[in-house]
């Protein structure tokens, strides 16, 4: 089975995706020639041309508005947005638009539409080019909002995610694009959305992460392992819809429950998860539901010992698992 | 700016129509009125509780959406475009229905807002509240079309208050720039809500706006029914032969007040609404037909009949339809239901609820 990176994966599957089903096009900011600048589309536009493989202007709104179209008139958009920090000019076309279509038009009309967008920090990308932006679009009932972590899964969910009917926000932590690889096979396998994983079997405590902290909750459940700690490792995969049933079933098993997130702590995603957990395992629990997450500052600092200062890491999450391990 | 005000003996063979089509456009205009109206009556009877209007813009809205091919071209239209959904295929019932929100309306089922029409079935792009969101969609609509080389035109209305929205400027030069099909036509009644083009149009016409794109603008009396058949079907050629985007500017007017909401006498002066009045497309058109020879006594004593009884039926029926079931408010979030997203804690009943009010 061969190995690859992960944004190999990625820009292997769309253009396997968009050899299979000619309705498949890609549009965004420097996708084209250039291939875009993290070189996911690296390829494409020589292979499949100026129509499928659109080089947009400096638009986001327009971006995903004109997917929303294309969508409803017979082609399945695949938009970059170049950063993920660089979608809320487009907010009001993902939440207003896309998001409600079905449901507005009591399913008269659908929007199988995919924005991909690199989202994250730890790559001293400051501010505007590290954000975690997921919160807003899990909110919002009528997107699904999907955050692989390997490459045998980036390639199943963008699969999915391409193929799925309904608007999906597909986004991938830019700090793994290189740095994480892992054996995808070359069949045509799907990885379902709204289904968790199980990333590392343990029965003290279970730990939900997704993203980059999907591989740093891993890494901290190695540490305390050797301290006699056993953690269950959650990988979500699907932010929404949720599977609640793998997560509930990890906290009802472990009796405790830490939740890891790179987003700011106040109101993020796994501010839901910590609600969902109280109300639906709350018998089961033997300590605080915990987060530990992203400071609340507005944004990704970028000198290198405020960056460090600000990421999460496998050493602070380490240290909440022993805070937790000990209550 | 075109003009056609003059009797002529052929009418409708200076911009190519048929006797019939212009009967058929002013059935329509007139048509379109009657709903309109009807629906204020149903307000001010406490039958409904919203009216958002299109009483001024109908003669326009008929003549552009004529040259368009129905259950091909495609539309993304706006809340008062209630002639341009009647020409494009709905019916006073599909009209009505949205006011009363009933479970069978089939804009939204009931979901919606009045005014918030649309229909697969009929191309017509399902209309949302925030302003010039759809113009976007309906650039998609027209790059799809281009992709897929279906031949279709893909059209856009809203007023000239939406058209200051940044996704104006962000589609118009995407569109220009691949010379999509698409057609871009600004219903401009002087309004947004209540401040006037003084206030939020610079430079006085959205029309010149074109020129920015390196598009044709095109300016048209929007009361004159054939200049605007004219300016939409020269649009709509240039679109269909791959030539690329048109920005119509039809000046229309505000017959109501913005909706049932609002009371215009604030801000518009009397002698103004009067003047307004005076260029009303309805009875223009109709004398301009008359004038023709087209419209006889007899052909229009018989629309006036039948356009009286398709408003008392249509308003029979959406009286007559149920409310949505609430067990199915959560139908068509996504395209299947997923077993995390539940129903809240009191189920599908409506516990404490009270009465619509137009039932009280």
């Amino acid at each position: 089975m061969p190995a690859r990176t992960f944004i190999e994966a990625i820009r292997e599957t769309i253009a396997d995706e968009m050899r299979r089903d000619e309705s498949i096009i890609v549009l965004g900011e420097d996708v084209g020639k250039k291939g875009g600048v993290f070189l996911a589309t690296d390829g494409l536009w020589s292979e499949f041309g100026d129509e499928r493989v659109i080089d947009t202007p400096l638009t986001e709104s327009m971006i995903i508005g004109t997917s929303i179209g294309a969508a409803v008139n017979g082609l399945r958009p695949v938009a970059e947005i170049q950063f993920a920090d660089f979608i809320h000019p487009a907010f009001n076309q993902m939440v207003s638009e896309a998001a409600r279509m079905r449901y507005r038009s009591n399913n008269g009309y659908s929007v199988p539409m995919t924005v991909r967008a690199p989202y994250g920090g730890g790559v001293h990308g400051a501010l505007y080019h590290s954000q975690s932006i997921e919160a807003f679009y899990t909110h919002v009932p009528g997107i699904k909002v999907v955050v692989p972590s390997t490459p045998y899964d980036a390639r199943g969910l963008l699969r999915s995610s391409i193929r799925d009917d309904d608007p999906v926000l597909y986004l991938e932590h830019k700090k793994m694009y290189r740095s994480v690889r892992g054996d995808v096979p070359e069949t045509d396998y799907t990885v379902p959305l709204g289904k968790a994983r199980i990333s590392h079997p343990g029965t003290q405590m279970t730990v939900i992460a997704y993203g980059l902290m999907a591989h740093y909750a891993l890494e901290a459940a190695d540490a305390v392992a050797e301290e006699g700690i056993s953690v269950e490792v959650v990988d979500l995969r699907t932010l929404r819809p949720l599977d609640k049933e793998t997560l509930l079933d990890s906290v009802r098993k472990t009796g405790k429950c830490l939740i890891v997130y790179e987003d700011n702590r106040f109101g993020g995603y796994g501010a839901e998860i910590a609600a969902i957990v109280a109300e639906e395992a709350f018998d089961y629990l033997d300590g605080p539901v915990t987060r530990i997450a992203g400071p609340d500052v507005p944004g990704v600092p970028y000198n290198h010992v405020l960056e460090d200062w600000f990421m999460v890491n496998p050493e602070k999450i380490a240290d909440a698992i022993r805070k937790l391990a000990a209550y | 700016m075109a003009s056609t005000r003059d009797r002529v003996e052929h009418l409708g063979e200076s911009v190519g129509l048929a006797d019939a089509e212009l009967i058929e456009m002013y059935r329509l205009v007139a048509l379109a009125r009657a709903v309109d109206e009807r629906m204020w009556i149903l307000n001010r009877a406490g039958r409904i509780p919203f009216v958002i209007s299109g009483q001024g813009h109908e003669g326009a809205q008929v003549a552009i959406a004529w040259p368009l091919r129905k259950h091909h071209d495609w539309i993304a239209p706006f809340y008062r475009s209630i002639a341009t959904c009647l020409t494009f295929g709905m019916t006073a019932r599909d009209i009505l229905t949205a006011q009363y929100a009933t479970a069978t309306d089939p804009s939204s089922g009931g979901r919606q807002m009045p005014g918030h029409y649309g229909s697969h079935e009929h191309n017509l792009v399902s209309v949302s509240s925030p302003v010039a969101t759809q113009l976007l969609h309906a650039v998609g609509i027209a790059l799809a079309a281009k992709i897929r080389k279906t031949g279709q035109v893909a059209m856009t209305i809203m007023g000239e208050g939406s058209s200051n929205q940044g996704d104006v400027h962000e589609g118009l030069n995407f569109a220009a720039i691949h010379k999509l099909p698409f057609v871009f036509v600004v219903e401009n009644n002087g309004y947004a809500i209540s401040v006037p083009m003084a206030r939020q149009v610079a430079g006085s016409s959205v029309w010149e706006r074109a020129a920015g794109y390196g598009i044709p603008g095109i300016a048209v009396d929007g009361a004159d029914v054939l200049a605007c058949y004219h300016a939409a079907k020269v649009a709509v050629e240039r679109a269909r032969a791959g030539e690329g985007p048109t920005l119509i500017e039809a000046r229309v007017m505000r017959l109501t007040a913005h909706s049932s909401d609002d009371q215009q006498t604030k801000y518009r002066s009397e002698e103004e609404l009067a003047a307004e009045k005076e260029r009303d497309p309805l009875p223009r058109f109709r004398e301009q037909l008359r004038g023709a020879g087209i419209l006889t006594e007899e052909v229009e004593v018989r629309l006036s009949l039948e356009i009286q009884a398709a408003v008392d039926d249509a308003t029979a029926y959406a009286e007559a339809q149920p409310d949505p079931d609430p067990t199915t408010a959560m139908d068509w979030v996504f395209a299947e239901r997923w077993p995390s997203e539940e129903p809240p804690p009191w189920g599908f009943g409506t516990l404490g609820g009270h009465a619509p009010e137009h039932e009280g």
